[in-house]
């Protein structure tokens, strides 16, 4: 196991130098920068402001001074666009938020998703299978933006019961609408998921045994059948949960959450090339991690897989 | 009173395409202490009137009739009630071992659920019984087993496993759906010893569910025969045996092969030319070796040295039991893996390290016929167009008129009918497909066949009739063959010479007739004596030899000295035994006598 986990960090360096190359050099190559705009500036306060953010440096030494950077002080450098705020000031104002409303989003998903689908499966063509089925469908063809509005509009516009937007500190009251737009489409990815697979351990010769051996059904359900039906969920869950908590631009834009979904839309129009850059190794470091963390759970999952 | 009674039993299933009638009007009695063999083909119902009796019936499913076992109803009784039954006073064992227990439960929690649902024992008793029945399966390293999970144990300790578990409460009925058809011939045996000890001694009744007539001989006091759901003929062993009354009876008894049988394959004429050379073939595949910071391989030696010749027309079997390396070295001839070593000539010319392109042209006479009729066609391709698919490629001058008549005599020449052309293989029955299968290989008259456990899943009187038409396409046709089986009876009715493979490496290759009348190599000795004669009389009088312990893994390097364990020499060495000539054209790697074997060899 720990061995394992020292491989996968050694892997994952190198994936994380080629995110950062290759992200860096893919933004110097698209034409105009932060500072270009309808109405060019003077040549000389463009000249000064390229020469304070180090932009008039030649590519590579901006590249090697911004990995320095991270490594030696874990600084990832200036906003370009957000005067006197710095890309960590940005990770620490919304990686929180986004995080918060993420990981409830995710154990939302899970627990309503997975007891969807478990039910279905064992039910099979009964109603509450084909009522499943048709949430769930439902579910995966309403697209967040268009949920988002028809939730403001239900409950705070109809009912009032909940605030329209704005993130107030992490009040549950400004949580909840944000989770139900977030997590409907994964809740229902999972319970679809669940409930094929579940159909198909139930199926399995194993199963067979454990019934010939007079196991009472809620028995075969949660001690034989649940861990291995399991093993297509958690795969969907590494990428999923990544998804989550990396944040939502149409989330924040709409509920006006202020994650950092919306930071990083706005840096990529606005040439904020720092933002973009901490953003993205953000992002890579988490994918990196969750997909390892979805190997330990396999093996846990499956004897058979040796880490 | 019998334990178990059966009374116009009907089973049906309900589908879209209307009522299926599964089992009709069976009727059997089971007393304690004796053996029922249930036998039939595929479809035959034999397996869905003993699910019907356990309640494991599909939800689909509809039954009538009476299912007595102790006097008390069984059928129309609810789960919890089929629960109380089921594990207690009734066991089953199923076909497919591998896949038969939970893979993420270790072995001991498997076996004390057991206990825990049908008795009081608990805790360190539980354990003790626990690991009492797995000696008396014999399983080797029993308490270590019991903290292990299946995927560990190989598929013949987990049908142990398997049998212990549904031992454990003592039921008075076991139920055995083909137990040993998945499991290799020596494997076989002693799970079939085994089944026998527990009814002789714990008066165990045992309905044993078959289609291998060798295996009913042996193990069974009764007899019934089934086909399409419906009862065909039903007595003692001996009786279905020595005047089987009904012609579908009469007919299994013949389809299957025997290894005692009096037919005779002729030699081929000394005169025939040397089609295929192969010599001292290695395959070495890299196994991932688990832990470790640095990932790291070892090599997994399938086929260690192997060298055969084979002649204009002439058959080759080749035997052995799983992880022997047939299929390897089947897949090495044909290029299809890359052999590490040796060398493959095809008429004269070496085919190892040819390119794709140059070896193309040889693919025309170099065919295989594979296991599974069904998985090795394309589903979405007409059979027709499998079958003309080698003409397009090798034949390009002929025109589609001039094709599809090819491929219409070749139909007609394997068996299948005219108005099958547009079928699709999902429509086929399992032999049908083989037959397609074989067109497909025979199609551009290749000189070589190799034929890969080619009937090893088909029905035992469809496996007579591939074997026919193999022969006579081969009488035909004048090509060789290499005909792959772990089934003995099989290759012998269709081999001229016989070679026996053991851990990658050939451990005896004689005639057929050579082999099978004085066989030398101990393991040639254990194989024939394990496979069952359908001959209950036969069956009483043989005597079988043993080896001592397990058929080891590949990748011990002392396994290759298991049977010459006098000269086993020190550790690292890469040393093998050695080939000696004892007549013409029989060779026996070195070993010692059986005796010895025994002696030397440290026990378990």
């Amino acid at each position: 196991m720990l061995n394992f986990i020292i491989r996968r960090i050694a892997v994952a360096i190198p994936t994380l130098i080629i995110l950062l190359i290759a992200s860096f050099w893919l933004m110097q190559t698209a034409p105009g920068g932060p500072f270009t705009s309808e109405r060019p500036l003077p040549a000389q306060v463009l000249a000064n402001i390229e020469a304070k953010y180090g932009l008039d440096q030649p590519v590579y030494k901006q590249l090697w001074d911004y990995v320095v950077g991270i490594l030696t002080q874990f600084d990832f450098g200036p906003s370009y666009k957000y005067k006197d705020r710095s890309v960590n000031d940005i990770i620490a104002q919304g990686f929180p938020v986004t995080l918060t409303y993420g990981v409830i989003s995710f154990l939302v998903a899970i627990i309503v998703g997975g007891a969807l689908g478990i039910s279905a499966a064992i039910r099979q063509n009964s109603w509450l299978d084909y009522f499943a089925v048709g949430v769930t469908i439902g579910a995966q063809v309403l697209p967040n933006f268009v949920m988002a509005p028809i939730l403001i509009l239900v409950f705070t516009l109809w009912l009032g019961w909940l605030p329209g937007g704005g993130w107030n500190g992490g009040q549950w009251q400004h949580i909840i609408m944000p989770v139900i737009a977030l997590s409907t489409s994964y809740m229902a990815s999972i319970a679809r998921l669940m409930r094929s697979s579940m159909l198909e351990v139930l199926r399995s010769n194993f199963i067979r045994t454990a019934r010939a051996k007079g196991l009472p059904e809620r028995t075969i359900i949660w001690r034989h059948a649940l861990k291995p039906s399991l093993l297509p969920v958690v795969s969907y869950l590494g990428p999923a949960f990544v998804g989550m908590v990396t944040g939502s631009f149409i989330i924040d834009a709409i509920f006006g959450t202020g994650g950092i979904g919306y930071f990083y839309v706005n840096a990529a129009f606005n040439r904020d090339y720092a933002v973009m850059m901490g953003l993205t190794i953000l992002l890579g470091s988490m994918t990196i991690l969750f997909n390892m963390v979805v190997d330990i759970l396999y093996a846990w999952i499956d004897p058979k897989i040796r880490l | 009173m019998a334990l178990l009674s059966i009374r116009d039993l009907n089973v049906n299933f309900q589908s879209m395409d209307g009522t299926v009638e599964a089992v009709k009007s069976i009727s059997l009695d089971i007393e304690p202490g004796k053996c029922l063999g249930v036998v039939g083909e595929s479809g035959s119902g034999k397996s869905q009137t003993f699910m019907a009796a356990m309640g494991l019936l599909a939800p689909n499913a509809r039954t009538s009739g009476s299912v007595m076992l102790e006097g008390q109803e069984i059928l129309g009784r609810s789960q919890n009630e089929l629960n109380q039954i089921r594990g207690r006073d009734m066991s089953m064992i199923f076909q497919d071992p591998l896949t038969a227990l939970t893979p993420h439960m270790k072995i001991g929690i498997q076996m004390e659920e057991m206990l825990n649902l049908h008795s009081n024992i608990r805790g360190a008793e539980a354990k003790k019984l626990c690991l009492d029945w797995m000696n008396r399966v014999h399983i080797p390293e029993a308490r270590a087993r019991l903290g292990q999970y299946p995927h560990e144990l190989s598929g013949g300790m987990r049908q142990r496993v398997m049998i212990a578990m549904a031992m454990l409460n003592q039921p008075k009925l076991l139920i055995a759906d083909e137990p040993t058809t998945a499991l290799d011939v020596t494997v076989q045996a002693e799970i079939l010893d085994l089944m026998h000890t527990l009814k002789t001694e714990e008066n165990t009744a045992i309905a044993l569910i078959t289609h291998d007539m060798g295996v009913v001989a042996r193990m069974c006091d009764d007899v019934q025969v089934m086909r399409h759901g419906q009862f065909v003929e039903g007595g003692t062993t001996d009786q279905i045996f020595s005047n089987p009354q009904e012609a579908y009876t009469q007919e299994l008894l013949s389809a299957m092969p025997r290894i005692d049988g009096d037919d005779v394959r002729p030699d081929i004429s000394p005169d025939a030319g040397t089609v295929l050379d192969v010599t001292d073939v290695e395959v070495t595949f890299d196994v991932k070796k688990p832990g470790g910071l640095i990932p790291r391989t070892l090599p997994l030696r399938a086929v260690r040295g192997v060298s055969f010749d084979l002649a204009e027309g002439e058959t080759l079997g080749i035997v052995g039991e799983s992880g022997c390396g047939k299929s390897t070295l089947a897949r090495a001839v044909l290029q299809l893996i890359d052999p590490t070593q040796g060398s493959v000539a095809w008429l004269g010319r070496d085919l190892v390290g040819l390119s794709k392109s140059s070896l193309k042209p040889h693919r025309k006479d170099l065919q295989i016929v594979f296991q599974d009729p069904l998985a090795s066609l394309d589903p979405r391709m007409t059979i027709s167009a499998s079958i003309e698919e080698p003409l397009k490629e090798f034949q390009p001058g002929l025109t589609r008129t001039q094709r599809l008549e090819v491929v219409a005599d070749m139909m007609e020449r394997v068996g299948l009918s005219a108005n099958m052309i547009n079928r699709y293989p999902h429509e086929l029955s399992g032999g049908q497909n083989q037959r397609v299968g074989i067109a497909r290989a025979m199609i551009n008259k290749p000189r070589l066949i190799i034929c890969d456990e080619a009937v090893s899943a088909l029905d035992v009187s469809i496996q007579a009739q591939i074997l026919t038409l193999l022969k006579d396409l081969q009488a035909e046709f004048g090509m060789s063959m290499l005909f792959i089986s772990h089934d003995l009876s099989v290759v012998r009715s269709i081999s001229n010479r016989i070679m026996v493979l053991y851990l990658g490496r050939v451990v005896e290759m004689a005639s057929r007739d050579q082999i099978f009348d004085d066989p030398k190599h101990p393991y040639t000795m254990s194989l024939i004596s394990a496979v069952p004669v359908p001959d209950p009389k036969v069956e009483a009088s043989r005597q079988r030899i043993r080896l001592p312990g397990e058929l080891p893994s590949p990748m011990d390097p002392g396994a290759m000295w298991r049977f010459l364990p006098s000269r086993k020499p020190e550790e690292g060495s890469v040393e093998m035994p050695g080939m000696t000539q004892v007549a013409p054209g029989h060779v026996v790697q070195e070993h010692d006598s059986i005796e010895d074997i025994h002696r030397l060899t440290p026990q378990a």
